[in-house]
């Protein structure tokens, strides 16, 4: 049984659990684990005030509960699995680095922030700034992947660096605010405006999208980089068909306020 | 009571250079002698000196707070938690109040001077200023760009300052703020009518029917004439502008024999022409200044690293904005002045940012007169105060300047004597100058800066130490009104400092002068505008003008 901790009852402000991440819980003592330090609201407390902890170290950490109160789970781990039963809070895998984390619910807000590498996979819904900025930070995510089965609010990869959003529901509005690269695919329909202010990367989408009109068709064709990419999303669970593996998308760039680097590709119909 | 036993002692104020000897102090003030058993601080081999002294600062007011909210990632970054003595606060290039004063403490600064306050602001520039702990404060009022005042000048004509000098003093009394600023005059009001500046000091501000080197004339001679204990303390035109010595020349001539305070000269001193890559003018600056004993400048060093510029100079900001690309503010003060703040880096690659940081050694180095040109790095517009100890070791240590010199941008060496003859290295004396003796001497505050019979028990005490960055950037012991704030580096207690304001006499009927413009040009009623809240004015110590001319 893989390290399990169970969150009691849920707390009645939010629980930040910033390091509680596989990685440094792998080599830890019970005792050690039990005595780690959370903040309930503003006051310090240790973890098993408020989790049950059970189970043995290794790569594998499990939490259970409800969670939704819980903040930062994962935060900056680097390597290992998380496995989240259920909800989570906000600011899950902020900063992570490596690893998979893996959400069987919802998560909150700022999931996936500020992420330079790993494997965010949510099998709910996300809120908003999924993959997004830490307040006042230009960039945001910078490397590794968020897969998201259900569905993410507004402005999902603002700031958006290097790395892959995929979200198979419906993404909000202002996805890829100020992006500067990398990939953002919405399976289910896409909010408006997407790519306001970006400066390179893709967005992609598989059905109608309302464009700024500071975007500018390019041309219609079949990215070959797409269908790899799709693949390799097929690969991971999300329900692509081979329609839009194998299709035809307008390619448009902008923000044409920028450097208009930027693309969003929007698959054709019937094709 | 407290003695400090036995310290090597820096004191130039009173020709005072490593002597060994006792410093007391009692009822916090320096004293001649105290009884034998007054508690001591063994200073055996330790370096002692006046509380550090900073003449040009940006620690309080709306446009600090602006640039506080402006950079949140500032404070994820550096976090404060709350101690037994110390409050919960951020850090980064634009602390919270409260660090704002232990961090200055704790680096042995005990009189701070934030620069540039506007009039309408003078409440909240005071609320902040009660909330920084620990250092005695003063605030300069913005006056250089005021519609009334401009008015003011403009029908007072080329003689006499007459209503002026009275405005002057009044607006002193109505904000509490220590003396006069003036930035860019006549171009942020230019840049207020869309987009423009001034570039010479005869451009008229349209409409207004004055110029730059008119407003320059006018206050000058008002604070002159008031006596003001602290010249009038001048953000020339042009700053950072290719070319811009000239500007700074011509201001230095316009104000020739009237005092005058030049604020971060290094922003001042490019050669070349505007637009094109500017090149080093320190030496002529320098030597004008040299040449001048009624002027004197603060540094306004560039150091590598993260900064956030915040200046009244709002078409300044604007030309920031169009390089870094990044977050701006640009406010309008209504009839009094604008606002600028961009955060910025300074990097040692790049041509201009080597060269800033080149001029401004040149200016410190070059200066024979330690008394005049002091330290400053226009915090946080050049880099954080937490970079002093940085610089003064490039200023005292040779070796290590040679070294930085070597990793920077060599283009822009090259534009400067740095390579060629610049071998000096300050001594601990001529730290002392120009980090207290000199700037509270600029200041006109008789008490601080020097450890006489009298002054007031602000010390520093530092343990000897071959790398001075070390040595100052740690003080062993900083003690502040007689008490001992700071012991081995650590804060002991945080108890309030004083407001440091001017007491200079006006004549009443100015207000039936001003009334009528205030109606005019400001959206606050005349009777509102002065600050009057008990809570924000006292306690304050008030330093004197002469107005009959004594006090220059």
């Amino acid at each position: 049984m893989p390290l399990t901790l169970t969150l009691r009852e849920p707390p009645t402000v939010p629980l930040e659990t910033e390091g509680l991440s596989p990685d440094r819980l792998a080599t830890r003592r019970r005792g050690e684990i039990e005595a780690l330090t959370v903040w309930h609201g503003n006051r310090r407390a240790q973890l098993a005030d408020f989790f049950a902890v059970s189970g043995n170290g290794g790569e594998e950490l499990r939490v259970e509960g409800d969670l939704r109160r819980v903040k930062f789970l994962g935060a900056g781990m680097t390597d290992g699995r998380l496995t989240v039963a259920g909800d989570a809070g906000m600011h899950t895998g902020a900063d992570m680095r490596g690893g998979e984390l893996v959400v069987e619910g919802d998560v909150g807000d700022f999931a996936g922030v500020n992420m330079h590498g790993g494997r965010l996979v949510v099998e709910g819904s996300a809120g908003h700034q999924l993959g997004g900025a830490h307040p006042g930070e230009r960039a945001g995510m910078r490397g590794g992947e968020i897969l998201v089965h259900g569905d993410a609010g507004d402005q999902v990869g603002t700031g958006l660096r290097r790395g892959l959003i995929a979200v198979a529901g419906r993404v909000g509005d202002a996805a890829g605010l100020r992006m500067l690269a990398g990939t953002i695919v919405a399976l289910g329909g896409l909010g408006a405006p997407p790519g306001a202010a970006m400066r390179r990367g893709t967005i992609v989408a598989m059905s109608h999208v309302t464009l700024l009109p500071t975007f500018a068709f390019a041309c219609s064709y079949r990215p070959p980089f797409l269908r790899l990419y799709l693949r390799h999303l097929r690969a991971l669970g999300l329900p692509l068909t081979d329609d839009q593996i194998e299709g035809r998308y307008a390619r448009w760039c902008g923000d044409g306020l920028e450097l208009r680097r930027g693309e969003i590709l929007i698959l054709e119909a019937g094709r | 009571m407290l003695r400090i036993a036995q310290g090597r002692v820096y004191d130039p104020a009173n020709g005072v250079d490593g002597d060994v000897r006792d410093v007391c102090l009692n009822g916090g003030k320096v004293v001649e002698e105290l009884p034998s058993h007054a508690p001591r601080i063994d200073a055996r081999g330790m370096i002692v000196m006046p509380g550090g002294v900073d003449i040009h600062s940006h620690i309080a007011g709306p446009k600090v707070n602006a640039a506080r909210k402006l950079a949140p990632e500032e404070h994820r970054a550096d976090p404060l938690d709350r101690t037994a003595i110390m409050r919960s606060g951020t850090g980064g290039t634009v602390p919270s109040t409260f660090t704002t004063g232990y961090r200055y403490a704790l680096l042995g600064y005990t009189t701070v001077v934030d620069a540039a306050t506007p009039p309408l602001a003078a409440r909240h520039t005071l609320a902040e200023l009660r909330d920084t702990p620990i250092v005695d404060a003063a605030f300069l009022v913005l006056m250089g760009n005021n519609l009334p005042m401009f008015e003011l000048i403009r029908d007072a004509g080329p003689d006499g300052a007459g209503p002026v000098t009275e405005a002057v003093a009044w607006w002193l009394e109505a904000t509490g703020g220590y003396g006069v600023k003036l930035v860019n005059p006549g171009g942020v009001e230019m840049w207020k009518h869309g987009n423009r500046n001034v570039t010479s000091l005869d451009d008229e501000v349209e409409g207004l029917g004055v110029t730059p080197r008119r407003v320059l004339e006018a206050i000058a001679t008002s604070v002159d004439e008031l006596g003001l204990p602290h010249p009038v303390h001048v953000h020339c035109n042009n700053l950072g502008v290719a070319g811009n010595w000239r500007t700074t020349l011509d201001t230095l001539d316009t104000l020739q024999g009237r005092r005058a305070h030049l604020a971060h000269l290094q922003f001042h001193a490019y050669g070349g022409t505007p637009g094109k890559r500017p090149r080093s003018r320190a030496p002529e600056l320098a030597e004008h200044l040299d040449a001048h004993p009624e002027h004197s400048a603060d540094v306004g060093q560039v150091m590598f690293g993260p900064a956030t510029t915040i200046t009244a100079d709002a078409p300044v900001s604007a030309r920031l904005r169009e390089i870094t690309g990044g977050k701006w503010v640009n406010a309008d003060l209504e009839a009094e002045t604008g606002c600028g703040i961009v955060p910025f880096a300074y990097r040692e690659r790049n041509y201009v940012h080597a060269l800033q940081w080149a001029i401004g050694l040149e200016l410190f180095l070059l200066s024979r007169d330690p008394w005049r040109v002091v330290l400053s790095t226009d915090h946080p517009n050049g880099g954080s105060f937490l970079s002093y100890p940085r610089l003064i070791r490039l200023l005292m240590d040779r070796e290590f300047r040679n070294e930085q010199i070597d990793r920077v941008n060599q283009k822009a060496i090259r534009r400067t004597v740095l390579r060629d003859r610049l071998e000096r290295e300050y001594t601990l004396g001529e730290i002392a100058i120009i980090t207290r003796a000199g700037p509270a001497r600029l200041l006109g505050l008789a008490d601080k800066g020097h450890l006489g019979v009298g002054a007031d028990a602000d010390v520093t005490v530092y343990g000897e130490h071959e790398d001075r960055e070390q040595m100052f950037a740690t003080p062993r012991y900083v003690i502040k009104g007689g008490r001992v704030i700071v012991e081995d580096g650590e804060l002991r207690e945080a108890p309030a400092g004083d407001l440091l304001r001017v007491e200079a006499d006006h004549d009443e009927a100015i207000e039936r002068t001003l009334r009528p413009l205030f109606e005019e040009h400001y959206s606050v009623q005349f009777a509102n505008y002065p600050v009057r809240e008990p809570w924000l004015l006292e306690p304050a110590r008030r330093i004197p003008a002469r107005r009959d001319g004594s006090g220059r």
